[in-house]
């Protein structure tokens, strides 16, 4: 059986993070990964985040394959065929030290296994890991699919990703639940280049994303969007498991019934659709999250359910656990400490950096939309209403129109229903 | 644009092994709702309702692992495929 220090499962950016941190402390690492080349297995919105991604490789834009530079961000509200729209452009974002990047992973995701293997890392692939190998109640490595496929190590890292089958079997994984993870699926939807940069009127080379509320998502909890890539648009929907399976909405149905979205429509129209993915988000936030650690195992990612839904953060906190935990491994290696207590160091590490008091901050907020669906279904209706009366020129004298406003939205939710979503919110969300 | 063109975009190696188990075909007959007919982003679960058992079309798996959270019975044994097959994205 061979050994390593570092045996990290999955060669997603969590995994190929730790693999990268662990080998520059001087670390034997391997990664394995089930797929043909790390990256064919692996599917987000496509939102890159360059503080975490420069933390890993310095400079990464260098060379790294990359779409586009966010330089907007929109956000908008549908309302059946209305939509309400806010959004946020800063042309600096364009250059270095850029603030995020859209990125298709399979390309990005070979690129950072190929960083890592520069800094010495071995990958292995086109192997499923099974279990981890115990030695009484001591990890010693794990099991894979091959035959006589066992491999040791003195502390695996778990980066396998949401559906978490190894840190289930090991205690670090809580049951998933309708309730705590979305169903996304996205089509990669080809136009040339100058349209669209003039859809989303974007200098040459600079990108934008979309984020859609309310009847995006049927006003299921969930999100919809549309990024910009090289050549092409990435356009997704993920809903909360549990009111899909009530509203019996299938995934390609929601996502059919967003690109008819007037405001959709006109942004995908005469683009060929290149490629279906789907793909389960983790959505529990702090409550779902499980231990990060136990004798000779760190759990990072998706595994660890670091997901900030409402920032639509989560590559940087994979990239940002990644990293700390290569750096813990190879810390308790090098002291010797591989037990429970001295890999709490990693922990300890997380929650003092914004991974684990993002998903603290905003532990009410799953809670607050599941008791508060006004806010995803009746909210952008009164938006949608308060905004068509207001822009309405007609021979209602302004003092008659707010009138007509505010008995509209009071007829939509009651006065106390009004307070209590506000407290509510600011509770969830600013608190 | 239907399910089954944009299914036809997707690259795959397909496995003679079937990675997909129903539990027990017998659970399937009591449940009402039968969710994985919907909820799975690739319709690889279909009612046949000849046979009055779940038809799984393992081939067109996309490897989400949602059918196996929203089976309201637990009665869907998910797991990967061997390594290298299954579906291997062009764009990710």
């Amino acid at each position: 059986m061979e050994n390593f220090d570092v045996i990290v499962v999955g060669g997603g950016p969590a995994g190929l993070s730790a693999a990268l941190s662990a080998a520059k402390a001087g670390m034997k690492t391997v990664v394995i990964e089930r797929g043909d080349y790390p990256g064919t297995k692996n599917v987000m919105g496509g939102v890159l985040y360059t503080k975490a991604t420069e933390a890993v490789v310095p400079d990464f834009w260098q060379s790294a394959p990359l779409e586009r530079p966010v330089i907007e961000q929109r956000y908008g509200f549908l309302s059946g065929d209305e939509t309400i729209l806010a959004g946020y452009r800063d042309p600096a974002w364009a250059q270095p030290p850029y603030n995020a990047h859209t990125v298709l992973r399979v390309k990005f995701d070979r690129w950072l296994a190929q960083q890592a293997e520069k800094a010495g890392v071995m990958i292995i692939t086109e192997t499923v890991v099974e279990d981890l190998l115990y030695k009484g109640d001591n990890v010693v490595g794990v099991r894979t699919g091959r035959a006589e496929g066992d491999l040791g190590a003195k502390v695996v890292i778990l980066a396998e990703g949401v559906n978490a089958f190894i840190a289930k079997k090991a205690g670090l994984a809580p049951q998933m639940r309708p309730d705590t993870v979305a169903v996304a699926v996205k089509e990669i939807i080809q136009l040339p280049q100058e349209k669209l940069e003039d859809r989303f009127c974007l200098e040459p080379g600079q990108g934008a994303t979309i984020e859609l509320f309310g009847d995006s998502t049927q006003g299921m909890m969930g999100t919809a969007f549309v990024y910009t890539n090289k050549d092409s648009l990435s356009i997704g929907v993920g809903a909360l498991l549990e009111p899909l399976i009530r509203t019996k909405w299938t995934p390609n149905d929601l996502l059919e019934a967003l690109k008819a979205k007037p405001y959709v429509k006109r942004l995908i129209q005469g683009g060929e659709t290149k490629e279906y993915l789907a793909h389960l988000i983790p959505e529990g936030g702090y409550n779902a999250m499980p231990k990060l650690h136990r004798q000779g195992v760190l759990v990072v990612g998706d595994t660890a359910m670091l997901v900030n839904g409402l920032n639509r953060e989560g590559s940087n906190l994979a990239m940002t656990s990644g990293k700390m935990a290569g750096e813990v491994a190879a810390q308790c290696i090098q002291s010797g400490d591989l037990s429970d207590q001295g890999m709490s160091l990693y922990e300890q590490r997380m929650r003092d950096s914004f991974v684990v008091k993002d998903l603290y901050k905003y532990r009410r907020l799953g809670r607050f939309f599941e008791t508060h669906p006004h806010f995803l279904k009746v909210y952008p209706e009164i938006a949608a209403n308060a905004m068509h009366l207001y822009f309405t020129a007609d021979e209602t004298s302004k003092k008659e129109r707010q009138k007509q406003i505010m008995k509209m939205v009071f007829e939509k939710r009651a006065k106390g229903g009004l307070v209590s979503d506000v407290f509510g919110a600011w509770r969830a969300i600013l608190k | 644009m239907k399910l089954d063109d944009k299914l036809y975009l997707v690259r795959f190696n397909t496995d003679t092994l079937n990675h997909i188990k129903i539990a027990d075909a017998a659970v399937c007959l009591k449940c009402q709702d039968k969710p994985c007919t919907r909820i799975c982003p690739a319709h690889v679960y279909d009612w046949d309702d000849e046979e009055k058992r779940i038809s799984v079309g393992y081939e067109g798996c996309l490897e989400c692992g949602t059918c196996r959270v929203g089976c309201p019975y637990g009665n869907i044994l998910w797991g990967y495929p061997r390594g290298g097959f299954g579906v291997s994205w062009k764009n990710g």
